[in-house]
């Protein structure tokens, strides 16, 4: 055990997975001889080799593209695309083949990659460098979207990401790349993709949250708990498709009341399918409106103005009151 | 000052590493330039004569179906039968293929079941069961998104140090696109055993050439990215498969890809849904005719004594009843399709509880209706 950053634990996935098993690539702009701009790739060129750690010309499309290539021959590519606003270009071949592959050929070849970018906002960046559109990914059918909300987490979640026979995308909440630490496991330690967890237990509320939004939720649980007696139950769901129902709605129906907590965008949020299947599963259980603290329908703003967006503890607080007050 | 601007910055031409040819070994009329023929085995001559037949007569035969309401949109490939089946003649067993959605002639010489192909186009994602052990991909819509996938396959290919190479296909339409350029120069920095093969017939739908691209040639194009690019006679079977056995070759021996330009004509329709009438002179496809790639090879065959007109009416028979067959296996099996519930089957390895869900509504949806 180690206290490690996110950064580092999944340097540490990639390093063991490279390790177990040579066809685990790593590819995408800067990863080699840079170690990747945000160092998540450090040491692992010196160790590898230029073979495995691939420096790709600066192209996103041809970045997802390759990789679907060299998974159809059994290659298991983690590739990188620098920044999740630009994974647009890359988009096509993530819908297009890496989600059809598999149904196109009848199950002959089976995309096993990862898409790894960094999302959302909270570090001062230029724009398309803080955004948060997970659910376009999420709605494509065929991929997996998992998003994990701390380094022991991002760890475990990796390595299974890497050795899913699907398509996975795995986005990480860079604000909490270098944010805090967390003891992490030297030895081999999985995450199962699907599955959500509930981190906090509670009574009267529960919140649905997943990547840099745990924090502030929990925060905010603390703060009802102190202030108002209100026992907060938080569930982290870590991968958003397949999204995982089960905890969210056993949770929901003994709570009765819930808050959802994305950076997203609200409408069409992950928050908006959470809420669909809550209606379709716990309609009778609900003693108020299922409350949204999410980012607002704009453009994320630049980072002067990029706290109003986002949403922090106050406004968590704020909307959980509102929902418990009802 | 005005006169001496020109002296500013003297010029020099930069000595590039390739130059870009052009291959024509049987012209038109079925004439040979001995000097450049290849030596290609008699029974290999004789096969690549009987594919370019029965894939011609299965295009012409796809196209009935269709307009009979049988079949649903497909791109024919009528006067391109040398361009594919003279590239893949020169594949070996475990090379790679990877496929646009113009390229029946190569994929059924790689092996691809006509009645499968029969069965995609009806309708039926039954039709894309590829063998386990088949290096052939399935059919690619998206116009030069294929070509990533050829560049990053044969990234792997060299990765796991194997001696194969991966062929791909594509149209002069292609080449404006962006994942073209990404995958080209990929193939390029990275020295994999690519075969870009492009088929220039001239048209994208309803844009000729000219307007596709400023460029003399496609070929030239390859220059860009280092790498050799050749334009030949797409209609001469003897040149495309000269250039490409060439190539291949090359990649072999770890000289990485080559692209080559394969000048033909579309001599259909775009797809099936498509009229060119609204924009292409017919004198143009007149001229084009003249040009017919299985004509000219069969004048070659009979020349080296390994055709005679006997021959072909036989073979003719025997292709006609070969597709006779291939529509009543296709028939059989468009009864035996399975259950439509088969769609969540291959969306994930495993599949999600909302899909089991999904799937369980679906067919409880269709046991009430039976009912």
């Amino acid at each position: 055990m180690s206290k490690m950053t996110m950064v580092e634990a999944i340097n540490l996935a990639l390093k063991q997975e490279m390790e177990k098993d040579e066809d685990v690539i790593v590819l995408g702009e800067d990863v080699g001889v840079d170690g990747g701009v945000f160092r998540v790739t450090k040491g692992l060129w010196e160790k590898f080799g230029e073979d495995r750690v691939i420096d790709t010309p600066l192209a996103e499309s041809m970045i997802a593209g390759v990789s679907i290539g060299m998974a159809i021959h059994g290659l298991k590519p983690v590739c990188e695309i620098q920044f999740s606003g630009f994974s647009y270009i890359s988009f096509h071949q993530m819908e297009a083949h890496a989600a059809r592959y598999r149904g196109r050929s009848l199950g002959r070849f089976s995309i096993q990659m990862v898409l790894r970018c960094p999302y959302g906002g909270g570090v001062r960046a230029l724009e398309h460098h803080s955004e948060s559109r997970e659910v376009y990914y999420a709605h494509t059918p065929g991929l997996k979207t998992v998003i994990p909300s701390g380094p022991r987490k991002a760890r475990a979640l990796l390595v299974s990401a890497i050795r899913d026979p699907d398509p996975v995308i795995f986005y990480e909440p860079k604000a909490i790349y270098r944010a805090f630490r967390e003891e992490v496991p030297e030895e081999e330690e999985t995450f199962s993709i699907g599955q959500s967890e509930v981190v906090r237990e509670g009574k009267d509320l529960t919140f649905i949250t997943y990547g840099a939004m745990l924090r502030p939720t929990l925060d905010a649980a603390e703060i009802l708990e102190e202030k108002d007696g209100i026992k907060a139950e938080v569930i982290d769901l870590l991968t958003i498709s397949p999204l995982d129902d089960e905890k969210f709605t056993k949770s929901a129906q003994k709570t009765g009341r819930v808050v959802i907590v994305h950076e997203a965008h609200r409408s069409f949020g992950p928050g908006a399918e959470v809420v669909a299947r809550l209606v379709e599963k716990s309609f009778l259980y609900l003693e108020a409106p299922i409350g949204r603290v999410t980012g607002y329908d704009v453009v994320i703003p630049l980072y002067q103005r990029e706290k109003d967006y986002i949403p922090d503890v106050k406004r968590i607080v704020r909307g959980a009151r509102e929902t418990l007050d009802f | 000052m005005v006169e001496k601007q020109g002296k500013i910055m003297p010029k020099k031409e930069i000595d590039l590493e390739y130059k870009i040819e052009h291959l024509s070994i049987l012209n038109q009329d079925g004439e040979l330039d001995s000097e450049l023929e290849p030596d290609i085995p008699d029974d290999l001559l004789v096969k690549m004569h009987r594919m370019m037949l029965l894939t011609r007569r299965f295009d012409e035969r796809m196209l009935n179906l269709q307009r009979q309401g049988k079949m649903g949109t497909f791109a024919p490939i009528k006067g391109q039968e040398a361009s594919q089946i003279g590239a893949v003649a020169a594949m070996e067993e475990n090379d790679w293929l990877v496929p646009s959605f113009r390229e029946m002639a190569a994929e059924v010489w790689r092996g691809k079941r006509m009645e499968d192909m029969l069965l995609v186009y009806a309708g039926f994602n039954e039709g894309g069961f590829i063998p386990e052990k088949s290096h052939s991909l399935p059919v690619c819509i998206p116009v030069a998104t294929q070509l990533l996938h050829a560049a990053g396959l044969a990234y792997a290919v060299k990765y796991k140090k194997e001696n194969n190479i991966v062929m791909v296909f594509f149209g002069d339409g292609a080449t404006s696109e962006g994942d073209f350029h990404e995958s080209l120069n990929f193939a390029g920095v990275f020295q994999t055993p690519t075969l870009f093969i492009c088929q220039n017939n001239h048209w994208a739908i309803s844009i000729r050439r000219s307007k596709q691209t400023r460029s003399k040639t496609i070929a030239q194009k390859a220059l860009a990215y280092g790498m050799p690019g050749i334009q030949v006679d797409g209609n001469d079977i003897l040149a495309v498969y000269s250039a490409t056995k060439d190539a291949a070759d090359r990649a072999r021996s770890g000289k990485g890809p080559t692209l080559i330009e394969c000048v033909t004509y579309r001599m259909s329709v775009h797809t099936t849904a498509d009229d060119p009438s609204k924009y292409r002179d017919e004198k143009e496809v007149k001229e084009w005719e003249a040009r017919d790639p299985i004509i000219r090879f069969q004048k070659y065959l009979k020349n080296k004594n390994l055709l005679s007109d006997n021959d072909i009416e036989k073979l003719e028979e025997e292709v006609k009843s070969e597709i006779k067959n291939v529509i009543k296996t296709w028939e059989n099996k468009m009864k035996e399709m399975g259950d439509p519930a088969d769609m969540f089957t291959f969306q994930y390895a495993e599949m999600p509880p909302y899909l089991v869900s999904q799937k369980e509504e679906m067919e409880k949806m269709k046991s009430e209706a039976n009912a």
